[in-house]
């Protein structure tokens, strides 16, 4: 036996013996089930997501855990699809039997489930876009969720265009679940906030070249204004594009391209692009007096220790959701699903690096419209807008 | 006239990219009728491979040329280790076993450049050229300037050289072949090596264009496929066309009718062709003789 090889029998005698303990108190420790996108399409939600909680879970443990027990954490990869999801959560109620569920980085995976936790009678913390996930929230009793509502997204960029004084806008969206969810809110809303939209374009996640549809958008008589709606690799060779049509609307986005990706992926394209997003993303240019700075810097930091990446605001929303679960756990004192629940629901000025958190009864989000920021790229970074 | 010109520039570009493809599934189908569904991920290799050598500090040059090295390494490992052991079999289960290579390519790619996606610079500049009120990239015209090239030169090699006969034969009666002295194991290999290398090379070209990642080779070899499929499998004349046709009904269908329509348009196409000229625009009409 090589010297390593002890020390690591070692260790895990101790922690068996350790386990063995705190489990002849009837005190296992508590499970955190969670399903993600971590490949596939989706990979960009799943990926930071799955690190995240993995390097939490780990601080809080090392830190004593939580109520004298440790977490633990079972992660499995759904791949964005939500029938895998749904067979995957079905595994950790039934057989892991999880105190908590977090997960469903997309909002397909996560409507897998709301009716399998209602059942199941357990709390959900959601990291899906979409506002249907906690809406109508009388029949969402066991589902929450994090990440800022698309239709808050909405709002704040009809607010910002007004402001400059643009009403007349056109939509540019993807034609997949998150996508065409902001541009159905993009719809709705415009009526009601003194918008009219004047165009309206889709394009497939996996195009190549979105020009034809800008070239429409273009030449269409009134545009003041576009809004994207999207994510992912595609967002970026629509700001390309444009930039190459030499449109000159001012261009805004939904929080779907909060990375840094979309910046460099659009080869200058993204300049001057405006979207709103969670102060994680301009941490550096909140003023010191936003009680948001401090966690989201320190976050930021870890991260990048940990994995030598940029932080996405998306690994935001399962930090989140962790922070939430472990201050219900908290104020329950134990894990009774019931008692639980109760705590999120009367979660109450809890800082996370997306926003403040206040649930009640009527709201499952707990976001206003101050969490989120308007944030502008300028030379090649996110920055506040002023 | 300039948002025609605009729509025209657009489908050229795109119909490119798959006709770029599309000649990868040509070489392979040429000398063996195996469609090879790991040709996109030859794509995304090629595209991938470059990005991470330009990271580690290779100039844009050595970069890809090492990057086609290493695919054309990663296509004669595949025909070696997977489709030669199980020469005797089907081709539907050479075919199924290059859905399986495409499968262990994409993970091992997530695994080496991870799940971001990523960018090549421009060959000449972002630029945009401006001709009568619509804009073209620089980078279209080397897509499509190099497209001619890989057409001219794969008549050539087809037409004009032992080696390229040779694997026509080895298609059309691989005992036969075999007969008069062509090593067929050879011209497999060959085949496989040529045509990762082609896809390497298109990953390249078009990285500046379509941004690259590890998924990126499942939509490019879908509508490569189709551009393939229509054209004719194993025609390089018929890929080029067959890819403009997909690219320009796509960008035009967007322009005139509606954005919504536009992934059915590849597939309306593909079945309207598949009806009426089952062997493809520019295919040979196969005969079999009961």
């Amino acid at each position: 036996m090589t010297q390593r090889t002890v020390i690591a029998a070692a260790l895990a005698a101790a922690l068996g013996l350790a386990a063995g303990a705190a489990q002849a108190q009837g005190q296992g420790p508590i499970k955190i089930g969670s399903f993600l996108a971590v490949t596939g399409g989706a990979s960009f939600l799943g990926d930071p997501e799955a690190k995240t909680l993995r390097l939490y879970v780990e601080r809080i443990n090392k830190s004593g855990g939580v109520l004298g027990r440790q977490l633990q954490l079972i992660v499995h990869d759904s791949a964005g699809d939500a029938k895998q999801a749904a067979t995957f959560a079905k595994r950790l109620i039934e057989d892991d039997k999880v105190d908590i569920l977090i997960g469903g980085s997309t909002t397909g995976e996560t409507m897998a489930i709301v009716k399998m936790v209602d059942e199941a009678e357990l709390p959900f913390l959601s990291l899906g876009g979409a506002s249907v996930i906690v809406e109508p929230v009388k029949e969402r009793k066991w589902v929450f969720k994090t990440p800022h509502s698309d239709r808050l997204a909405v709002q704040k960029v009809y607010v910002d265009m007004k402001a400059r004084g643009l009403t007349a806008v056109a939509i540019i969206a993807g034609s997949g679940g998150f996508d065409q969810s902001c541009r159905k809110n993009a719809q709705e809303l415009a009526p009601t906030m003194g918008m009219r939209v004047v165009a309206d374009e889709t394009y497939a996640p996996t195009d190549t070249d979105v020009t034809p549809q800008l070239t429409k958008i273009k030449n269409a008589a009134g545009v003041q204004a576009v809004l994207g709606c999207g994510f992912g690799g595609i967002t970026s060779i629509t700001a390309k594009n444009y930039k190459q049509l030499a449109m000159t609307q001012p261009f805004y986005f939904n929080h779907g391209v909060g990375s840094k990706q979309f910046i460099t992926g659009a080869a200058g394209g993204a300049e001057g692009i405006r979207l709103p997003a969670a102060a994680l993303l301009v941490a550096a240019d909140l003023p010191d007096s936003d009680p948001q700075k401090k966690p989201a810097l320190e976050y930021a930091a870890a991260y990048k220790a940990a994995f030598n990446e940029d932080i996405s605001t998306f690994g935001g929303h399962a930090l989140d959701a962790l922070l939430i679960a472990v201050d219900a756990f908290k104020r329950a004192g134990s894990t009774d699903k019931k008692k639980v629940r109760d705590a999120i629901e009367s979660t109450k000025g809890l800082i996370g690096v997306d926003g403040i958190f206040t649930f009640s009864a009527a709201d499952h989000n707990g976001l206003d419209e101050a969490s989120f920021k308007m944030v502008v790229v300028q030379n090649g970074e996110f920055r506040l807008l002023k | 006239m300039a948002e025609f010109l605009q729509f025209l520039f657009a489908g050229l570009t795109s119909g490119a990219i798959y006709a770029l493809v599309a000649l990868g599934f040509t070489l392979i189908y040429s000398s063996s009728h195996v469609i090879n569904f790991a040709q996109g991920e030859f794509v995304m290799l090629g595209g991938l491979a470059t990005v991470g050598l330009l990271a580690a500090g290779v100039p844009l040059l050595p970069a890809a040329l090492l990057a086609i090295v290493l695919t054309a390494a990663a296509g004669i490992a595949l025909e070696k280790l997977a489709i030669e052991p199980a020469r005797n079999a089907a081709v539907v289960t050479l075919i199924i076993i290059t859905i399986g290579a495409s499968i262990l390519l994409r993970g091992a790619a997530q695994l080496i450049w991870g799940k971001d996606y990523h960018r090549l610079p421009a060959f000449t500049g972002e630029t945009p050229l401006e001709i009568g009120g619509a804009t073209l990239l620089p980078q279209s015209l080397w897509v499509i300037g190099v497209t001619i090239l890989i057409v001219l030169g794969l008549r050539w090699f087809f037409g004009r050289t032992l080696l390229g006969k040779a694997v026509l034969a080895t298609s059309h009666n691989r005992l036969a072949a075999q007969l008069v002295g062509i090593d067929i194991g050879f011209v497999l290999l060959l085949s496989y090596g040529l045509s990762a290398a082609l896809g390497a090379l298109a990953g390249i070209l078009i990285a500046p264009i379509t941004l690259t990642s590890y998924t990126v080779g499942t939509m490019l070899g879908l509508k490569g496929f189709c551009a393939a499929i229509v054209g004719g499998l194993g025609s390089g004349a018929g890929a080029v066309v067959g890819g403009l046709v997909v690219g320009l009904a796509e960008a035009m269908a967007t322009g005139y009718v509606s954005s919504a329509y536009k992934d059915a348009v590849a597939f309306v196409i593909i079945l309207v062709v598949l009806v009426f000229m089952p062997s493809g625009l520019f295919g040979r009409r196969g005969t079999d003789r009961v």
